[in-house]
């Protein structure tokens, strides 16, 4: 009873935590531009002039929610670039104009014609650079008529405006990163006001509330826990999953594509990002320090749940650990350090930004500690997986120290049992985790050939456009969106099971090569189905288990949760000699019939 | 082609089915009024528990039975023709055979208690028992479990799942202190208690009482108590299903009788599983065997029978497991209750009172008998390649960190065991071996 009370109100006053969070992004909040707002917000001078013509003009109004806010700075930006259009586009006019100059057919281009449309002045001066730079390698080209020519023309006049739009007013990504940092800067609020108060309110008090619900577990007596699993509505697809699901997915649209919505959750972040880091806190550091404590909280939930097993304790410790100081800590003690910042166990390519320019660059100049970075970051990849992985399997990694396998292991523990373990599901994974391998091959293959050849494309297509479909499609909305959002429908390992590259070289290894397996105990098994439920990797264990045979797929993490909830004892994670681990099916019990297959 | 048909699709039937198929291009027709699919009754308890749904306890993806060209009926088996070579269905009319298995299971054993028939009192064994299990004890205070086995225990999980009152009537002086040794007896004993559940034992039931719309109210104990509930579990047992065999004229005792190739005394008429009795059981067998493993291996060995490799049920050493609450248990060869005079055994109980090993040799020939274990795994190939080749007691202890299967990182017991073993009997002295540690140094 007393029990119930005590986890009744950790869950009443964990609701109230998340309720106050959300409330706090729109709730007593102001926006306002004042000179301060954005001095300092771009590094880069001309940026900063711009700016200072777009807002220094207007009377500061002040405004009560992000939304308006960020519609006014939209506005602003885009009248700023109709204006700069209006100055600097070369018209449709100009551009007969020059074209007329051509004969009607057999033509031959040569920029000089420019001469005649554009005279002195800086406006004029500008227009003709800019012609001239981006028709210089038509230049003694033949056309066969001028409309042709004119077809080609039309087509570079957009390509030009559109960089004069961006070289003389803003850009499209930059006017999203001037939103953000300017919404952030023109916040005042609660968060801003009492921050830490309300630091404790959120964060602190959701993080006590979570363990007020978990520790009295404590009083149950050891052993597997999954009592009413399924009769739950948050963990078999019920109306709570739903809405845990949605609230998910929506926190990780928000957090990649819109974050100058959340400036009051990093507000309420900024003391400690400033102790750690020296820096205010981005969206990233509250996103990390949120990451983190689910870990941490959620992991202190599997140290009660498993604590009859010293295998699920050492690997959730572990997990705990490699989170909070290599993924969290860390990388903020090496801002403040003044060295590039890493998350020295996030392995290419599940980091798939390793191998891009700025970050090459980055490491390439910070002397020998960046130096020795970019060789770790190389060794962990290709030698440092499959040696290990040789050794223990890709456990080692996936649920031991990966940050995904970590929350997987934690946060989504509740939600392992609804992975699809059918045939179908297995087939689809093999395509789409293979795939995702050779696009992050070739994603990174294209970034490195820019790289060290300065060529934008191979074939015709853009390395730059190929590695931001990457950060979109697998970055963004597979590895966050979906890999954790739906949790709560698809299990907790969506994202390692069908997207996650770097589970697909750790599985090509310890499928091929490896010491590890899973094996069974000679006739045991009673097909409960226990192992293949909880598999949250999907995989159908109980179809090797009743016929006697080891298990050695790609995709095991090697949580070891199957061992855990077989009631009968059948199987066991391993590390022996590779003889006889992929072995022929036996079953132990008849001396009248050899039993295998 | 010649039709097997198969009445009963439990693990034996099903297992029969499977490996004809892996054999032959014979017809296969597994016919069962409870299921149309192969499901697994152990995991019965983990569906009420919410481990579980039902589809999960389906061993194969339903498109399997189709792929191996399995067919399968959910009807009624009503009448065996064994002259005619032809069964009744109760739905589908008459299936013709060329051979038939009979591998209709068992049914929970009710002894004719006064209010057996009550609303709210079920055993534990078909699908049908746990749907009435749920109804009966949604919103229940309290229930009463009758017989202390392995059902009885599961049961009694299931109920305290719920938090549901449970007191649980064992006859012995100890839980299934007919099959366990005191020691372990006792030591589950008391880990039930530890689970809440009021245990009484060398306790019966008298007889159940209902109330006037002939719903359970309570029961009265063997010792005359009167104990309020709303449920009322019967786990004394199960008993062969014999029904068909009977109405048709094939004989049955306690169970479908067979010899040792599981052939009834019709020709092309088998019986495996829970149903079959043997006439002459093999030496320390018994002549009902109403395990898994057992329903297993005879299915396998009927289906090289017709095959066409006429096998007789040859079973390698005795090995059974279960679950008792959290604490798991293994066994394998022979450990009887009580030791007679001409064996040897040997107990070691860790002091958290959640581990324990008790091992059985002969006296004389010091050979190895049979273990019990609790709360450790172990290897099934081990014990089983001991127990063939009658292996010596000291050879058992001595490699015993061999047969280890706990999950890694698990605290080894190996060595204390073997310490108390040397000291326990002196003159067969085991020398522990240091194990490496984490398997490097």
């Amino acid at each position: 009873m007393y029990m119930h009370f005590l986890q009744k109100t950790g869950l009443l006053l964990f609701i109230l935590a998340c309720a106050i969070l959300i409330g706090l992004l729109f709730w007593d909040t102001s926006y306002r531009i004042t000179r301060e707002t954005f001095s300092g917000v771009s590094s880069d001078e001309a940026t900063q002039e711009r700016l200072q013509m777009v807002f220094d003009s207007v009377p500061s109004a002040t405004f009560h929610d992000p939304f308006s806010f960020n519609q006014m700075l939209k506005e602003k930006f885009g009248e700023y670039n109709k204006e700069v259009i209006r100055t600097f586009a070369i018209t449709q006019e100009e551009l007969d104009r020059i074209i007329a100059a051509f004969p009607p057919a057999d033509v031959t281009f040569s920029p000089t014609v420019t001469e005649s449309v554009w005279q002195d002045g800086d406006t004029d001066n500008f227009k003709r650079e800019q012609f001239t730079a981006y028709t210089s390698w038509m230049e003694g080209k033949s056309y066969s008529s001028r409309d042709e020519l004119q077809k080609q023309l039309n087509k570079t006049r957009q390509d030009i405006n559109q960089g004069i739009r961006e070289n003389k007013g803003f850009g499209d990504y930059q006017i999203k990163s001037l939103q953000l940092a300017l919404t952030r800067n023109a916040l005042t609020g609660p968060t801003t006001s009492r921050t830490t108060f309300w630091l404790f309110l959120t964060i602190g008090l959701g993080t006590a509330a979570a363990l007020l619900y978990i520790l009295p577990k404590l009083n149950l007596l050891p052993g597997i826990k999954n009592d009413g699993v399924y009769h739950r509505s948050n963990t078999s697809r019920g109306w709570v999953a739903i809405i845990i699901g949605s609230l998910l997915i929506l926190f990780y649209i928000v957090l990649y594509w819109y974050p100058e919505y959340m400036v009051s959750w990093m507000a309420l972040t900024d003391p400690l990002s400033r102790s750690l880091s020296g820096n205010p806190a981005s969206q990233w550091f509250f996103y990390g320090l949120l990451y983190t404590l689910a870990i941490a909280v959620m992991g202190i939930r599997m140290l009660i749940h498993y604590r009859h097993s010293n295998y699920h304790i050492i690997r959730t410790i572990s997990v705990i650990f490699f989170q909070t100081v290599f993924a969290f800590l860390i990388p903020e003690i090496l801002i403040r350090l003044n060295r590039p910042s890493m998350d020295l166990k996030n392995i290419w390519p599940l980091n798939y930004t390793f191998f891009y320019d700025y970050n090459l660059e980055q490491l390439t100049s910070a002397g020998v500690i960046g130096t020795s970075m970019l060789v770790w970051g190389i060794v962990l990849a290709f030698i440092g997986v499959p040696v290990l992985t040789y050794f223990y399997g890709k456990r080692w990694y996936c649920s031991w120290v990966c940050g995904c396998g970590g929350l997987a292991e934690t946060l989504g523990d509740p939600y392992r049992h609804l992975s699809d373990k059918s045939l179908k599901a297995w087939k689809i994974e093999r395509w789409m985790i293979h795939g995702v391998l050779v696009f992050a091959v070739v994603m990174t293959l294209g970034v490195l050939y820019t790289y060290f050849t300065g060529s934008g494309s191979v074939a015709g297509i853009s390395t730059y456009s190929v590695r931001s479909v990457y950060g979109f499609l697998i970055g963004a909305a597979f590895a966050g969106v979906v890999g954790v959002g739906f949790y709560p429908f698809m299990g907790s390992r969506v994202w390692c099971r069908f997207g996650c590259p770097l589970a697909a070289w750790l599985g090509l290894v310890q499928r091929f090569k490896s010491r590890f397996r899973i094996t069974t105990n000679g006739g045991q098994c009673i097909s409960c189905g226990n192992c293949s439920t909880y598999c949250e990797m999907g995989i159908d264990v109980r179809w090797y288990a009743q016929r006697g045979q080891n298990i050695v797929r790609s995709s095991c993490v090697g949580c070891g949760v199957c061992s855990s909830v077989c009631p009968r004892g059948v199987l066991k994670l391993e590390n022996k000699k590779e003889a006889g681990r992929l072995n022929n099916p036996v079953l132990i019990g008849n001396d009248g019939v050899k039993i295998s297959g | 082609m010649e039709h097997v048909v198969i009445i009963g699709n439990g693990i034996a039937g099903i297992t029969a089915a499977r490996h004809i198929r892996k054999q032959t291009d014979f017809r296969i027709t597994v016919i069962s009024a409870e299921s149309k699919y192969f499901w697994s009754r152990t995991a019965l308890m983990y569906i009420y528990m919410g481990h579980m749904k039902f589809r999960h306890t389906k061993p194969y993806e339903d498109d399997f039975w189709q792929k191996n060209r399995i067919d399968l009926i959910q009807d009624y088996a009503e009448h065996i023709d064994h002259d005619a070579k032809m069964v009744r269905l109760r739905k589908s009319g008459n299936l013709n055979y060329d051979h038939l298995i009979l591998a209709t299971g068992s049914k929970p054993a009710f002894f004719n208690w006064e209010g057996q028939d009550l609303k709210g009192v079920s055993g534990m064994v078909s699908l049908q028992d746990l749907e009435n299990i749920e109804s009966y004890t949604t919103d229940i205070d309290r229930a009463v479990i009758v017989g202390g086995g392995l059902i009885g225990i599961e049961l009694a999980e299931m109920l305290r799942s719920r938090d549901i009152k449970v007191t649980f009537l064992v006859r012995e002086k100890e839980f299934w202190q007919n099959v366990l040794p005191e020691q372990e007896a006792t030591m589950i004993s008391r880990h039930i208690r530890q689970h809440h559940v009021d245990l009484r034992l060398e306790t019966g039931l008298e007889k159940i009482l209902g109330d006037e719309t002939g719903q359970v109210k309570g029961v009265v104990t063997s010792g005359g108590e009167n104990i309020s509930c709303q449920f009322v579990g019967i786990t004394t047992g199960v008993r062969p299903n014999t029904d068909l065999a009977r109405a048709s004229g094939i004989p049955a005792d306690r169970g479908i009788l067979v010899n040792e190739f599981l052939e009834t005394r019709f020709p092309g008429v088998y019986a495996i599983g829970d149903c079959a009795e043997h006439i002459t059981p093999r030496p320390g067998r018994k002549a009902v065997e109403q395990v898994w493993y057992t329903g297993r291996i005879m299915g396998e060995t009927v289906a090289a029978t017709i095959a066409g490799k006429r096998t007789a049920y040859q079973p390698g050493p005795w090995f059974n497991s279960a679950k008792f609450f959290d604490i798991e248990y293994q066994t394998y060869g022979d450990v009887p209750a009580e030791t007679p005079e001409h064996l040897c055994d040997f107990y070691w109980e860790h002091e958290d009172g959640h581990h324990a090993v008790h091992l059985i040799f002969d006296r004389q020939s010091l050979q190895f008998c049979g273990i019990n274990s609790f709360g450790i795994r172990y290897r099934h190939e081990y014990f089983d390649q001991k127990l063939h080749e009658n292996a010596d007691i000291r050879s058992v202890m001595q490699d015993l960190h061999k047969a280890n299967f706990d999950s890694e990182f698990f605290r080894d017991h190996t060595k204390s065991i073997q310490q108390a073993f040397n000291q326990r009997y002196p003159d067969y002295q085991v020398k522990p071996i240091r194990k490496k540690f984490m398997g490097l140094i």
